[in-house]
């Protein structure tokens, strides 16, 4: 499936896959962080249930401590 | 527009501001000095020496509450801009009720995991209101890394995204006054694309 992930499409070779998959397979390491599909917002605990289909539009963003 | 019709937009609405340290501080004296109508401050934290460094606060201020601080520095920039204060640690419980009827909020908090619980928690909560974020600060120099980037209509992060503080990359008062502007400039931006609602109250 293609899938926009921060604003660049992407072919992922499975047909759909969580986020918590998305997230070791793209080695998006850094622990804190935002999840959104398609401008809603996952939250953490849903990462392991929540399901990234063909078409979706993924941005995840880092947190940085400072302030 | 010239600045007094600016002002006179502004004074229509209601920001939000979570946390009132190096970001809080003077992402709030810059939209009190634009004309902001309403502040909404949140942060339990007093004054202490070592946010002189980067914060807004004055040395005869340590030990006050910064909440109380920031009151006083605001109504010495002559704004007339109201703030309402909060002197409480914000939680998934307390957030929505402290920010609920702001037409745009700013988080602005020094813990990463501060700033992922607020997130969730208002964009969940609160879907439609703007946020405004800030993630990476840290150290001094590379201006050029610090940028701003819309994330979708209710998402806007600033920083670099990528300094992490720590012992050998401290929070510095140029890096942190730059993205705390970033993030008054984009709260400028948003208000001045909405229409005042009559039932705002100045």
């Amino acid at each position: 499936m293609r899938i926009i992930l921060n604003n660049r499409e992407e072919e992922i070779n499975s047909n759909s896959l969580t986020v918590n998959e998305l997230l070791t397979l793209k080695k998006f390491s850094f622990r804190m962080r935002i999840v959104k599909i398609n401008g809603k917002l996952v939250p953490r605990d849903q990462y392991d249930t929540t399901i990234i289909n063909d078409g979706d539009n993924v941005q995840i963003i880092y947190l940085m401590s400072g302030g | 527009m010239r600045i007094i019709d600016i002002k006179r937009h502004l004074g229509h609405f209601r920001a939000g501001i979570a946390g009132a340290g190096g970001l809080g501080s003077n992402c709030a004296v810059a939209l009190a000095r634009s004309g902001i109508g309403t502040l909404v401050i949140a942060d339990y934290d007093q004054v202490e020496e070592s946010n002189l460094s980067r914060q807004y606060y004055f040395k005869y201020q340590t030990g006050k509450y910064k909440t109380d601080a920031l009151r006083e520095i605001i109504s010495l920039t002559g704004s007339e801009t109201k703030v309402i204060t909060f002197n409480t640690e914000l939680n998934r419980q307390n957030i929505v009720s402290i920010f609920k009827g702001c037409h745009v909020v700013v988080e602005a908090f020094d813990r990463a995991e501060m700033k992922e619980m607020f997130v969730e928690t208002l964009q969940k909560e609160l879907p439609g209101v703007p946020l405004v974020i800030a993630s990476g600060v840290a150290g001094y120099g590379m201006n050029d890394t610090l940028r701003s980037r819309k994330i979708d209509d209710t998402l806007f992060v600033c920083g670099d995204e990528s300094s992490e503080t720590s012992s050998d990359l401290p929070p510095m008062a140029p890096r942190v006054g730059i993205v705390a502007n970033m993030q008054a400039n984009i709260v400028i931006e948003l208000l001045m694309k909405m229409k005042p609602d009559k039932s705002t109250d100045k």
